[in-house]
């Protein structure tokens, strides 16, 4: 049998017996989780896509007229918006249940939070650089944009609303949320 | 052989460290009483941001950096037995720390600083902030060199001879600060103050933000080390036994140090700015670091085991009941870990790649911190100090009975506060908000654990008075002490000879160095390479 080794530095036999449970413990851990995170393809908002944030109105992809919900090709819907104090702009979102929504989010200020609660579309929006946000909502009814990152005196007040519709309904949604970009 | 203890040293340092956190603690009540709007009278963004962010600097950097320094130098020369390097240096940086703390308090106490301890930038500060941190951490460097170099002078008197395991672990803790700290410190001097002071125009917040994390993560080690070393070497003595085995905590000592920088990404989640490569790759070290906890844990209820034994307690758990509970060391030591039971489970949530998502920046993690740092940490700093006053004073605890009822009174506030901002976060609570003007369905169903909070923030703050009065009295008026002793406790297995790894660090720096090279080393050269567009300053 192959010698623990261990023994090199531990000369109890219960404790390197814990050693052991203790690395089996967080490989087990660290790496059902991992393969969870790859199998189901979640992954944290990294696309490292940098933008100029005090020049968002000139952009073509944050100017004002051109937020909020587009329907892709596919049926997939992407989600231009912008937060700037004390708000996310527009100020209302409707999308339908069960479609792929993709948020594209750029800050016009400072650091700011994005945060849906009871669902996992959140991300940190910063200065400099474009937040992008894929998930898809199951459950219809109304829920809230958070801003859950200190941003300035003002920083309770910042939260708009986000309408989740029946899948049904999405031609109107789409109606709908191109009247918000007026 | 005789030698001066740093007496004066440890008890300047140390008051400071419960000066600042008398202060914090009674901002923590106005906080947990205003948060909720209970008292409309009250209400006031400015007060309220600018008490969230002095509470922060004082409990995160100010209680911490003076306690763990006083407590270093204490520990160098008593486990020793010898003497402070280069005493009016020592003093040098104590003058230094605290100057940086009167630079940073001004701008805080006037509400020209209200970016919160985590300086969140574009928002800005007066420079004077800035500068007095970098103060701050610039002096607490002294203190690491001051241990290093303490040590080494040890084992050049002691060819051969093992460092005594407090002074392996503090010289571990100096240097794990100072590599840790360079992360902060690149941030402060090369963006934060000359962008204050108008030199460059604009920061790069992916930058700033990373290099943050640099030290943000590993900074928690920094603070909990000192717990550590108390749980390892003072608490199995004070409970009557032995330390169940000395090589184990050298070698969780190393893996603090090994493990603990290279991984903070679990901070940047969220961030846009890096890629999930790094993430991932971050992801798994963080697993990493629960395991040196996790060999603390065995060890030290092991070392209790055998205390309760030693002390005639007999069966499964009878050893439990035979241990001292009214020594605030052992005390302290239960229930530092109980409540690091709970801390680690929502730890384990917050270091996923995934889960993350849902409790990111939620009142959740302002749970998990308290638990872990105000619970964990803090309750034996408590019971350091009740332990070290006497000797550091001369004069013995004025009473025992008042420091177990504080103890066991910030134990049931820790949980009675924390508990509840758990159920907050999942409940999508934010941190870090003044008052709650959301939707009717959001107050209604936090209310109840709003409430609580508030019971846990007046069991904590009666706590705070407490803690501060008995070290108040027992330097005022307390009778001569009858122990002046330091008493370390001995390790059940004695090595003959320990391996020159686990006596020394060079090899541990060098892997630390390379860790980082390889998991930080592009996720800043990127901020170089890519075409990034800084941030102007706002005020708040």
């Amino acid at each position: 049998m192959m010698r623990d080794p261990f023994r090199a530095i531990c000369d109890d036999d219960l404790e390197r017996r814990w050693i052991w449970i203790s690395l089996i413990m967080a490989f087990v851990m660290g790496g059902l989780l991992g393969l969870y995170a790859v199998a189901s393809n979640i992954h944290p908002p990294s696309n490292v896509e940098t933008i100029d944030s005090t020049r968002l109105h000139l952009s073509d992809e944050f100017a004002e007229e051109n937020l909020g919900v587009k329907e892709n090709a596919d049926g997939s819907l992407t989600v231009t918006m912008v937060a700037a104090r004390y708000g996310f702009y527009p100020p209302v979102i409707e999308v339908p249940a069960n479609t792929p929504v993709k948020f594209r989010v750029a800050s016009a200020d400072v650091l700011h939070g994005f945060h849906v609660p009871f669902t996992n579309a959140a991300t940190m929006v910063v200065p400099g650089y474009i937040s992008e946000v894929n998930t898809a909502f199951p459950r219809e009814g109304e829920y809230s944009f958070l801003c859950n990152e200190y941003c300035g005196l003002g920083h309770d007040s910042m939260w708009s609303r986000l309408v989740v519709v029946p899948k049904s309904a999405e031609t109107t949604a789409g109606n709908s949320a191109r009247g918000n970009n007026s | 052989m005789s030698y001066a203890r740093a007496a004066s040293l440890g008890l300047a340092n140390m008051w400071v460290a419960f000066a600042a956190f008398a202060v914090a603690a009674l901002l923590g009540l106005y906080q947990v009483v205003v948060r909720i709007d209970l008292v409309p009278a009250l209400k006031s963004p400015e007060l309220y941001f600018g008490s969230v962010s002095t509470h922060g600097v004082l409990m995160g950097f100010v209680l911490t950096t003076f306690f763990i320094v006083g407590f270093g130098y204490y520990t160098a020369t008593t486990s020793l037995k010898q003497e402070i390097w280069n005493k009016p240096l020592a003093w040098f940086g104590f003058w230094a720390c605290l100057t940086g703390v009167v630079l940073a308090a001004v701008p805080l106490l006037t509400g020209n600083a209200s970016v919160l301890y985590t300086f969140y930038p574009p928002l800005m500060a007066h420079p004077s902030f800035y500068i007095g941190a970098a103060l701050l951490v610039v002096g607490s460097w002294v203190w690491c060199l001051e241990m290093v170099v303490m040590m080494a002078i040890w084992k050049k008197a002691h060819p051969g001879e093992t460092v005594p395991l407090a002074m392996y672990g503090t010289t571990a803790n100096a240097i794990l600060w100072f590599m840790t700290s360079l992360g902060v410190a690149s941030e402060v001097l090369f963006q934060l103050i000359p962008w204050s002071l108008g030199i460059i125009d604009t920061v790069d917040v992916g930058l700033a933000r990373t290099l943050f994390s640099w030290t943000l993560h590993a900074i928690v080690y920094f603070w909990l080390f000192p717990a550590y070393i108390a749980l390892y070497t003072l608490v199995p003595k004070a409970a009557g036994g032995k330390l169940f085995s000395d090589q184990m905590g050298r070698f969780a000592f190393i893996m603090l140090l090994v493990f603990s920088i290279p991984i903070a990404f679990h901070h940047l989640y969220m961030d846009p700015f890096q890629a999930a490569g790094w993430k991932f790759l971050h992801m798994a070290g963080t697993f990493m670091v629960a395991v040196p906890t996790l060999i603390t844990g065995f060890t030290v209820i092991a070392s209790l085991e055998v205390a309760g034994r030693m002390r005639g307690g007999r069966g499964l758990f009878g050893w439990i009941g035979a241990l001292p509970w009214k020594n605030p060391l052992v005390l302290a030591a239960i229930l530092s870990m109980l409540m690091l039971v709970f801390g680690g489970f929502g730890g384990v949530i917050n270091a996923s790649y995934s889960m993350n998502t849902m409790v990111h920046n939620t009142q959740w993690v302002t749970g998990h911190f308290h638990l872990i740092f105000a619970g964990t940490s803090v309750i034996m700093y408590f019971a350091v100090a009740y332990y070290l006053w006497p000797k550091m004073t001369g004069k013995a605890l004025y009473s025992t009975r008042i420091a177990n009822a504080q103890l066991w009174l910030w134990f049931i506030g820790m949980l009675i506060l924390t508990l509840p901002w758990h159920q907050l976060g999942i409940a999508g609570q934010p941190r870090r908000i003044s008052s709650t003007p959301y939707d009717e369905s959001f107050v209604q169903s936090w209310l109840t654990s709003e409430m609580l909070m508030i019971v846990g923030g007046v069991v904590l703050f009666l706590s705070a008075l407490m803690m501060v009065y008995v070290l108040l009295r027992t330097h005022g008026v307390g009778q001569p002490a009858d122990n002046l002793e330091v008493e370390y406790a001995e390790s059940l297995h004695v090595t003959a000879r320990m391996p020159h790894l686990m006596n020394s660090f060079g090899f541990w720096v060098m892997l630390v160095v390379v860790y980082m090279l390889a998991s930080y080393g592009y996720p800043i050269a990127q901020f170089f390479i890519l075409e990034t567009h800084g941030a102007l300053p706002w005020s708040i």
